[in-house]
């Protein structure tokens, strides 16, 4: 209790989106400090949308499934929308045949698509031969 | 071990060693007699040979018990799986190989009966050659059942292989025309090829046709639940397409709940729908396309 030591998980802020990520696998006390920052920077920066990336995550149990699932509870209630985005599919995989299938918990295939269903646009890309390397230059 | 059956262990070694061709001759001749096997006089001489010098070796090397003479002894042992599997490949079923090798019984029996024994001692000597031999037809048949089980295991996991490509229909639409029943074992196989195929092409609608599968009983439906389940823990949306009259009736009459499912008559129908729904959400999608 005495590790009062913020998550090592960055949460950034993009516009109205929270971005961030989950790297380890989480234990109890990790998950609910998690919960905690979240919430309150949800709160506090009035955001509209939360994307947490699990792309890195190679393992999920009942216990992150739960997590996951009482997160995106959370944020609805504070007004903002969760998506999940980058489950890999060995994971997807062991979730569906466990029957866990994080009801009511919102998915994308990953980063990029979980940002565009938040309301992100692609910004236009620059026409591909020529003149390319001008833009990137 | 005691006494007497050492001694008789050795009296067999004996009898194996000296009239080690008077046994192999009256063995070929037996074989050829009983069993309708297709081999060669020459090659079966050889076999006989062979196995004969290791019975001999491995009688004689008196460490093992007689429990599992066959089983201690390599090269004993893979001489019987190799004589098994060879006369698998000639065609000859397991019941002429156990026999024929059940007939080396005789023919050891009558060899050590020429040598004059002891009544006393024939019966102990003809239980051993019984363990012996017993073990050795036994071996011979789960070898030749092991190997068909491989031959099995080999061609299941090709029809595998074979029956479950991933297809990509359009642009961010993929679809899996399925064939045969979903069991456990190749759902796992549909489901891995059906994500992994999500993430590389980047897929937002999976489409699973099961026009070829013959019957929907709760445990297919359950497979299917799965995979849908699956696809959309990745963040994508699955349809099922290909579902027959006759089908939907069955799924309406056991009950199975597919409500949360997407379905529809057939793949074209689900194309479109995929497409439709892709289009929906793209930033390109302006007015609604005429068609």
């Amino acid at each position: 209790m005495t590790d009062s030591r913020p998550m090592d998980v960055p949460i950034i802020r993009l516009g109205d989106v929270l971005v961030t990520g989950l790297i380890n696998e989480l234990d109890d006390k990790a998950a609910t400090a998690f919960a905690e920052e979240l919430t309150e920077r949800i709160a506090a920066e009035r955001a509209k949308g939360v994307l947490i990336d699990i792309s890195r995550l190679e393992i999920i149990d009942s216990f992150v499934a739960r997590t996951l699932t009482e997160l995106s509870t959370m944020a609805r209630l504070l007004g903002a929308r969760v998506i999940v985005a980058g489950m890999r599919p060995p994971v997807a995989i062991t979730l569906a045949e466990l029957g866990l299938q994080l009801a009511g918990v919102e998915t994308a295939l990953n980063a990029e698509q979980g940002m565009v269903a938040l309301g992100w646009r692609h910004a236009p890309r620059p026409p591909e031969g020529g003149n390319r390397r001008e833009t990137l230059g | 071990m005691n006494a007497s059956e050492a001694a008789v262990r050795d009296r067999l070694t004996r009898a194996l060693r000296e009239r080690g061709d008077e046994i192999a001759d009256r063995w070929v001749q037996l074989q050829r007699e009983r069993a309708a096997i297709d081999i060669g006089e020459g090659e079966l001489r050889e076999e006989a040979d062979s196995l004969i010098v290791l019975l001999g070796g491995a009688l004689n090397n008196s460490e093992h018990g007689m429990e599992s003479v066959v089983d201690a002894h390599h090269d004993l042992r893979d001489a019987v799986m190799e004589l098994s599997l060879r006369r698998e490949r000639s065609g000859a079923n397991p019941t002429a190989t156990s026999l024929a090798i059940l007939a080396l019984k005789d023919a050891v029996l009558e060899a050590v009966q020429r040598d004059n024994l002891d009544p006393r001692e024939m019966f102990p000597a003809a239980l051993m050659i019984n363990r012996l031999l017993d073990e050795a037809a036994a071996l011979s048949f789960s070898a030749y059942v092991e190997r068909r089980e491989e031959i099995i295991q080999r061609q299941s996991r090709q029809l595998l292989e074979m029956s479950t490509p991933v297809v990509h229909l359009w642009r961010q639409i993929l679809a899996v025309p399925l064939i045969g029943t979903l069991d456990t074992a190749r759902t796992q196989v549909v489901m891995e090829n059906l994500l992994q195929s999500i993430q590389t092409h980047e897929a937002r609608v999976a489409i699973i046709d099961i026009t070829g599968v013959p019957t929907v009983d709760t445990a297919v439906a359950q497979h299917l639940m799965q995979t849908v389940n699956a696809v959309r823990l990745m963040g994508a949306d699955c349809f099922i397409s290909g579902v027959r009259p006759s089908i939907a009736q069955t799924i309406a009459q056991l009950g199975i709940d597919l409500s949360t499912i997407l379905t529809r008559a057939t793949l074209a129908d689900a194309l479109a729908a995929a497409v439709e729904m892709t289009g929906q959400e793209s930033p390109t999608a302006g007015a609604p396309t005429n068609r």
